[in-house]
């Protein structure tokens, strides 16, 4: 699996990602500067990782969702390669378009940071291949803004088509239909709020989130 | 030219630092505030002759997260 993670200016969670596709896929992501308009050739995989890009100035993602690598990664995505956002990510994508949706400022104002109970909806995704469908998974949170946010219409259509991939098994931050992470309409773009990557090895506390890796490389060969 | 937007979360979107600031002008003494929304102002210079089109091209394209937010566009005249 070819992989590279992009990099913006306030990004903090890119190293720990660049390590878990390492450790899966035995192979080190090439890491891509937001300033770059070109991605390497033949990438299966795009990952964008938490932080907060630009100081969350305007908004969450915003600014980074006008960068010149983002013209890039969105006409990967359009071409199939599998782009992978998280927390911060997440917020990018959907500051992109390339998600449905916006991400507020959690219901309870405050920073949430700890341990939090999902389930899997969709076991059928590329990125979730490795997991059953209604399983519980713990995965670390650690955002300001992960209130998951749409019109009823929008929420429906994610439904109705499998595309909310994780759910919080209790409220965490106020997030509609308690939604913590979706697909695209083509199945090949996730955003999650929580940190598959900070759950890879023992020392994490737990390998829960190694099989997100583990699916992908499956996918993706 | 100046040009100010004004950008506010859409009717029905909960708005959690609005209500921090309602719950903290309670804790103050004031009564009968009855609801607040926290929203964000943006002042813009811009060419002269630059067209109501192009503003709220911008708006939509950058200043306002159009899912959840409205924008308002006021030239410095109305402003003032």
């Amino acid at each position: 699996m070819n992989s590279a993670v992009i990099v913006f200016p306030g990004s903090n969670c890119d190293r720990d990602l660049a390590e878990a596709l390492r450790l899966v896929s035995g192979r080190a992501p090439a890491m891509v500067w937001h300033r770059e308009s070109e991605l390497p050739h033949g990438l299966d995989l795009i990952a964008v990782p938490g932080g907060f890009s630009y100081g969350d100035y305007l908004r969450s993602g915003a600014m980074a969702a006008q960068s010149p690598v983002m013209r890039a990664v969105k006409e990967a995505a359009e071409g199939g390669v599998m782009v992978l956002g998280i927390c911060n990510g997440f917020q990018v994508l959907t500051e992109a378009r390339l998600l449905p949706g916006a991400l507020m400022r959690n219901a309870g104002i405050r920073f949430i940071g700890r341990d939090v109970a999902l389930r899997v909806e969709n076991g059928q995704s590329p990125f979730t291949a490795r997991y059953d469908a209604g399983e519980e998974i713990v995965f670390p949170v650690a955002h300001h803004d992960g209130n998951y946010q749409a019109d009823a219409e929008t929420l429906d259509r994610l439904e109705g088509e499998g595309r909310v991939a994780f759910r919080y098994a209790g409220d965490v931050n106020g997030s509609a239909r308690g939604i913590a992470g979706i697909l695209n309409e083509a199945g090949n773009v996730l955003g999650l709020m929580p940190h598959p990557e900070r759950m890879v090895e023992p020392a994490h506390g737990g390998e829960g989130g190694r099989r997100l890796f583990e699916g992908l490389l499956e996918t993706v060969g | 030219m100046k040009v100010r937007v004004l950008v506010t979360l859409k009717n029905g979107v909960l708005d959690p630092q609005g209500k921090a600031i309602h719950h903290a002008l309670e804790g103050l003494g004031f009564a009968g505030v009855n609801d607040v929304r926290a929203g964000k102002l943006i002042e813009l210079d811009l060419a002269d002759g630059t067209g109501d089109a192009e503003i709220e091209e911008m708006c939509r394209r950058l200043l306002a997260n159009t899912v959840i937010e409205n924008f308002r566009i006021e030239r410095a005249e109305q402003a003032a």
